[in-house]
């Protein structure tokens, strides 16, 4: 609480009062019409905000709101059909990848995307996940991996890293007992049926960009039908890690971003 | 030449203080209000007249709550630059 604030807070009101040139023609920026006003129930600072913002400004920027179906997973994001401007649905746990394949398969025509946490989509739904990756359906997965249960108070996931503590691992993950953090995107990039196969983050703004570019790759890519996208989200639990979210992102970069490494996995046209 | 200023306007009463935003601005225009908005988090508030417009702050908000703003103000380069035979005096004629 420093002076500076103090004089800053008169400033600004100053400021806008002065000249502004806040109008509609200066308007660099605005969250897209597909995500709606409603305010999300989002710890401060949680990664899922910011994930589907970038869902939300893809599907407004191909021009797909009326053409778009998604599901939303068991987990923190649970009520992400409150904050999208689209028909969606929820599935149960883990499920949302097979409650796609059925909408996908019945309205073909229509861009079918899951939301999935690491819990949803990584435990409870590994089955279900694989299976519709190695099928190679004409969907889009969005993995949002935060290392943890987040909605029911932070317990391990099969993404927990070693030595990371969680209200089941106290001590931290011991390999012995709990075994290795899954690396489920590394697994199902090698699957014939998916297609397109990335992993990116909303930390900072040259990945949140790159983020953005890679859910619109996903959407693209159904049109070819060639098989399935699947874009992971590294993202942080503020809460369940117990930290600030500055904290939580800068421990995010230091031990999630070694283990789970950004970038592409599966590029069309440039098989490894 | 273009001179370029920015602006950002916050729906205060939606955020949650988290402070990405500040921490993503070059410029570090943002910091976090001592007051709170009604659902008790202290908000963010432009502390300096400095933005330039550049949308980080509003790319990494989770709550998707900044409109940012800007406007390149187009300065004219002089048409041409007269100076009187003894030099003591020159006139810009701007357009
Ligand atoms: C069939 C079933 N089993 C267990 C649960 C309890 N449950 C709710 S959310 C969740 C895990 C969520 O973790 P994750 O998918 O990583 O989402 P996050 O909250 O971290 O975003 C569990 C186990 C449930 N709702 N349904
Ligand atoms: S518990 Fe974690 S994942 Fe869930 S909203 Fe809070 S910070 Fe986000
Ligand atoms: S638009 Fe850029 S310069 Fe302006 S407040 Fe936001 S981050 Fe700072
Ligand atoms: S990033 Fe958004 S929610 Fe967080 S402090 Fe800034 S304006 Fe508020
Ligand atoms: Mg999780």
């Amino acid at each position: 609480m420093n002076e500076k604030r103090m004089l800053g807070e008169d400033h600004y009101e100053q400021v806008i009062a002065e000249e502004s040139i806040c109008t509609n023609e200066n308007l660099v920026y605005e969250k897209p019409e597909t995500l709606t006003d409603t305010p999300m129930h989002y710890c401060p600072g949680c990664g899922h905000g910011v994930a589907h913002r970038l869902i939300a400004e893809a599907i407004a920027e191909l021009d797909i709101q009326d053409k778009t179906v998604g599901v939303a997973p068991v987990g923190c994001s649970v009520f992400m059909y409150n904050y999208m401007n689209i028909d969606m649905t929820e599935a149960a746990h883990g499920r949302a990848s097979a409650v796609a394949t059925g909408i996908k398969r019945v309205l073909p025509d229509k861009y079918v995307f899951s939301y999935q946490g690491d819990g949803d989509l990584a435990a409870i739904g590994t089955g279900e996940t694989i299976h519709t990756c190695n099928r190679g359906e004409n969907i889009l997965i969005v993995f949002i991996n935060n290392g943890i249960y987040g909605m029911t108070g932070g317990q391990m996931a099969p993404t927990t890293l070693v030595g990371m503590k969680s209200t089941t691992t106290p001590y931290g993950r011991d390999v012995a007992v709990m075994g290795n953090p899954l690396k489920i995107t590394e697994l199902i990039a090698q699957l014939p049926g998916v297609y397109y196969c990335t992993r990116v983050a909303v930390n900072t703004p040259a990945n949140v960009r790159r983020a953005k570019k890679a859910i619109v790759n996903g959407f693209k890519y159904q049109e070819l039908k060639k098989g399935l996208s699947f874009v992971e989200v590294v993202s942080n639990c503020p809460s369940n890690w117990k930290m600030t979210p500055l904290e939580s992102n800068k421990w995010m970069e230091e031990n999630m971003f070694p283990f789970y490494p950004l970038g592409d996995l599966k590029v069309p046209g440039k098989e490894k | 030449m273009a001179k370029v200023k920015g602006d950002i306007i916050i729906d205060i009463e939606k955020c949650k203080g988290c402070e990405l935003c500040a921490a993503s601005c070059p410029q570090e225009s943002l910091e976090l209000s001592r007051k709170l908005n009604s659902k008790g988090y202290h908000y963010i508030v432009k502390i300096e007249d400095n933005c330039t417009g550049c949308i980080n702050c509003a790319l990494v908000c989770p709550e998707g709550i900044i409109k940012v703003y800007r406007k390149t103000e187009k300065r004219m380069d002089p048409v041409a630059t007269l100076t009187n035979v003894t030099g003591d005096l020159t006139v810009t004629v701007n357009s």
